[in-house]
C-alpha cells in the first residue's frame, strides 16, 4: 500500500481555548458535504505547513462519530516539543484550509464488553469523548475515570460530570487525589474491559496492576502517541530509491525520508501503528528503538526499525525502502 | 432498466447461462500461464468501465435469480446467516455502505431518500421500497446485515478486529467454495485458514492479515481467488456436499464444456466506520468452459494453468480426479502460442 491515508479537505470552523495548554478546533469539509462516521477511539492525522516543513500530526476525534457535520480535536500545547502543537496553537485560525487523513481507529471499543471501565490521564481524556457518545448512544454501560493536575486543567471535566450524570469520576493531583485501582478493578462485574489513555506512567500502572490481578491481557486497552525524540543529526542510505538522506536533530527518519520524496507508508507516526515498519539491510552504529510495536527482541536483533520515532547513531544505516 | 435480468436457476435443471457481455467481462484470474497463491491484492478502485471492477459492488444480469437462490438456502438452512450480538453496528455499517453505494452507482436501479435517521429504499430489481429508522433493528424484517444482504450479491465475512486479529464474528454465507460458515463462526483468521495447503509456509497469511488489519475507511482492497464446480451451482457448501459432490462423478469428454464451471471469486475488503469492524464481500462469478474458450487467449492459458497446477492445490480445490480429463479438454483450445500479460482477452 502507497504512503499514507486517504485525504479530507477541511476548513477550520472553530479555533476555541479551553483551557492555559488545552485548545479545541473544529473541521467541516471544505465546500459542504458530510465528513465519515467514524468510531470512538479514532483519530485523524493532521497535515500542516509551517513554512518549508510539512508536520503530521495525529490527533484523537472528541464529537461524536455519528455526526457527519465537523470533527473536534483538542491539541495540548507542548512548548517542548518540536513545533507541531505550537503550530496548531498559534498558527491555525478559523476559515484556514487544512488537509486531514480519514478516521483510522488504533484504540477501538471491545463491542463485546458487558461494561466499558475508562481511565484517562491529562489529553488523554479525547478518545473516550467520542467513545463515550458512542456508548451512550447504543445503550452501552460505562465508566470514567479521569486524573487531572488542578481543576483549572480539568479538560473537560466539568461538562463530562453534567452530560453523564453518576459515571464521570474526577481526580484532582493538587488535591491529592488518586484512582484506587487496585479497589476499582476488584469491583468489576465480570466481562469489564478497561481502557486507558495518558502519560507511559500511567499506562504501565494500569496494565500492571489489572495483570497482576488477573485480569486477561486482550480485557485491557491502551493508546499513547510518542512524539518522534530529538537527537542527533544521522545519515541513511536508501537502498531501493538510491539515496542518502540526511536526519536532523529535531527531525524524524520518517520526516526525512518523506522530505526526499521517497514512498513510506504511516497511519499513526507515533510509534503505536506498525504501518512504517522498514527492513534493515546493514548498519554499523546503535539503534535508538522508541516505538511500542517492535518486539524487545526484534529491537535487539537490529533487522527492522520503526521511521516514525526511532532513531539511530553511527556510521552507516542503510535502510529497504 | 440498464441490465436485463436473467431469469435462470443455480440447481435442479441447471439455466444458468452467460450473456455474450457477461463472458466479456467475466473475471478471468490467470495474469500468467501459471498459478501460485499470493497476496494479490490492490486498491479497490474504478477499474475499467464496464468491466466487474468499475462500480463499489457489481451488479450483473445473475442478480435477481441469484437472490431468489439465497432466499432458497435460506428457507432450508437459517444458518447460513449468524451474527453475534457484538457486531449488529457492523451491520448497520453495511447497510450503510451498500445502500450509498448502489444508490449512487446505479440511480436507474436503486434509491436511498435519508430524512434524519428515517430512510427510504428502494430496490427496483427486487421490487422492495421499504422506510426504516437508521440504527434502530425493530423497523426492518431482519437483522440489518440480513436485511441488505438478502439483496446484495456474493457472500459477507463479517470481521470484528481485536487483539491484532481478525474474528468472523458474523456472516451471510450461501454461495461459498465449500466452507462453512457455522463451523468458522467465532474463530480467528488463522484458525478459519488452517486447512489451506503450503500457504502457511510461504508466509502468505502472516502477511495478509497485517494488510488486512491495516485497511482504512475510505482505501477498500481487492483480489481474486479461483476454484472449480461441476454445473453451475452458487451453493457448494460442506453442509450440502452429499448434494453435490457426486456431480463431480457426472464429468465426461461430451459434457465437459458445459458442465465444468471455472469459479471466481471478487473479494473485497472494506473497513466499516462505526464498529471498526471490516467487511469482505465475496461475489462468485461462474463460468461454463465452452463460453470460457470463447477467449482464445483464455482458453490457452487456462489449459496450462490446470495442467501444472502443484497436486496439492488441485486436491484442494476439489478438482484432482477430474484434472486429466480438464486438461486433455483444454488441450484442444492450446495451440502452444504465447500468451499476453495480465487477464484481459486480447481483442480489447
Amino acid at each position: 500500500m502507497s504512503a499514507g491515508t486517504a485525504k479530507l479537505n477541511v476548513t477550520v470552523a472553530e479555533v476555541k481555548p479551553i483551557n492555559d495548554l488545552v485548545t479545541r478546533f473544529k473541521f467541516v469539509r471544505t465546500g459542504g458535504g458530510g465528513l465519515p462516521t467514524f468510531s470512538g477511539g479514532a483519530h485523524t492525522v493532521v497535515e500542516m505547513q509551517d513554512g518549508d516543513i510539512t508536520r503530521l500530526n495525529a490527533y484523537s476525534l472528541m464529537s461524536n462519530p455519528a455526526d457527519r457535520g465537523a470533527y473536534t480535536i483538542s491539541v495540548r500545547r507542548d512548548d517542548q516539543g518540536r513545533g507541531g502543537s505550537k503550530f496548531m496553537h498559534s498558527k491555525v485560525k478559523e476559515g484556514m484550509e487544512m488537509v486531514i487523513s480519514n478516521p483510522v481507529n488504533l484504540f477501538s471499543l471491545d463491542l463485546r464488553a458487558k461494561k466499558h471501565l475508562m481511565l484517562a490521564g491529562g489529553i488523554g481524556i479525547t478518545p473516550f469523548m467520542a467513545q463515550m457518545h458512542q456508548l451512550a448512544m447504543m445503550g452501552g454501560r460505562f465508566e470514567l475515570h479521569y486524573s487531572v493536575r488542578t481543576a483549572s486543567l480539568g479538560t473537560y471535566a466539568k461538562e463530562l460530570t453534567e452530560r453523564y450524570p453518576g459515571k464521570v469520576h474526577v481526580y484532582h493531583d493538587d488535591q491529592k487525589e488518586a484512582i484506587d485501582l487496585p479497589a476499582l478493578l476488584a469491583n468489576q462485574p465480570l466481562g469489564t474491559h478497561v481502557y486507558v489513555c495518558g502519560p507511559k506512567g500511567m499506562i504501565n500502572w494500569v496494565h500492571g496492576t489489572a495483570s497482576e490481578m488477573g485480569w486477561p491481557r486482550e480485557a485491557v486497552h491502551s493508546e499513547e502517541f510518542l512524539a518522534p525524540a530529538s537527537g542527533k543529526p544521522f545519515e541513511v542510505k536508501c537502498a531501493v530509491s538510491n539515496k542518502v538522506v540526511q536526519v536532523g536533530e529535531h527531525q524524524s527518519l520518517l520526516e526525512a525520508l518523506e522530505a526526499a520524496g521517497i514512498d513510506a507508508p504511516y497511519l499513526c507516526r507515533g510509534g503505536a501503528c506498525g504501518q512504517c515498519e522498514t527492513n534493515v539491510i546493514g548498519y554499523d552504529g546503535k539503534f535508538l528503538h522508541h516505538d511500542h510495536w517492535l518486539t524487545d527482541e526484534q529491537k535487539a536483533g537490529g533487522k527492522h526499525i520503526m521511521p516514525c520515532v526511532s532513531r539511530f547513531e553511527g556510521k552507516t544505516l542503510v535502510l529497504d525502502r | 432498466m440498464t441490465i436485463q435480468f436473467n431469469d435462470e436457476t443455480f440447481r435442479g435443471d441447471f439455466t444458468f447461462r452467460n450473456s455474450e457481455w457477461a463472458i466479456k467481462r467475466f473475471p478471468f484470474p490467470f495474469h500468467e500461464d501459471s498459478y501460485m497463491y499470493s497476496v494479490n491484492m490492490e486498491p479497490h478502485t474504478s477499474y475499467r468501465p464496464g468491466s466487474v471492477f468499475e462500480r463499489t459492488f457489481d451488479v450483473d444480469e445473475h442478480y435477481v435469480s441469484e437472490m431468489k437462490d439465497r432466499a432458497q438456502v435460506l428457507a432450508d438452512d437459517p444458518l447460513r446467516c449468524q451474527s453475534l450480538p457484538h457486531m449488529t453496528l457492523a451491520g448497520w455499517d453495511l447497510v450503510e455502505l451498500i445502500m450509498e453505494a448502489k444508490a449512487r452507482e446505479y440511480p436507474d436501479l436503486f434509491e436511498l431518500h435519508k430524512n434524519g435517521n428515517r430512510w427510504r429504499w428502494v430496490n427496483k430489481p427486487l421490487g422492495i421500497d421499504d422506510t426504516f429508522t437508521f440504527l434502530d433493528e425493530s423497523t426492518l424484517p431482519y437483522g440489518p446485515m440480513e436485511y441488505i444482504t438478502r439483496q446484495t450479491q456474493g457472500d459477507f465475512a463479517m470481521l470484528d478486529q481485536r487483539d491484532d486479529n481478525l474474528w468472523m464474528d458474523a456472516g451471510m454465507v450461501t454461495t461459498q467454495a465449500d466452507w462453512s460458515l457455522d463451523f468458522d463462526i467465532g474463530m480467528n483468521f488463522f484458525e478459519w485458514h488452517a486447512p489451506v495447503p503450503k500457504a502457511h509456509e510461504m508466509g502468505i497469511f502472516v502477511r495478509a492479515l497485517k494488510f488486512l488489519l491495516n485497511i482504512q475507511q475510505g482505501q477498500p482492497a481487492r483480489r481474486l481467488n479461483w476454484t472449480m464446480t461441476v454445473n453451475p451451482l452458487l451453493d457448494t457448501s460442506p453442509e450440502n456436499y452429499h448434494k453435490w459432490g457426486e456431480m463431480k462423478q457426472d464429468l465426461t469428454m461430451e459434457n465437459l464444456g458445459s458442465k465444468q464451471h471455472l469459479r471466481v471469486e471478487l473479494q473485497t475488503f472494506f473497513r466499516l466506520p462505526r464498529s471498526n469492524a471490516l467487511v469482505f464481500p465475496i461475489r462468485c462469478y461462474l463460468i461454463s468452459f465452452n463460453d470460457l474458450v470463447t477467449v482464445p487467449k483464455w482458453g490457452r492459458r487456462l489449459h496450462r494453468v490446470i495442467r501444472d497446477l502443484p497436486e496439492e492445490l488441485a486436491t484442494y480445490k476439489g478438482f484432482i480426479d477430474n484434472r486429466p480429463m480438464m486438461v486433455e479438454w483444454l488441450s484442444q483450445y492450446d495451440d502452444g502460442s504465447p500468451t499476453s500479460d495480465g487477464i484481459w482477452a486480447d481483442d480489447d
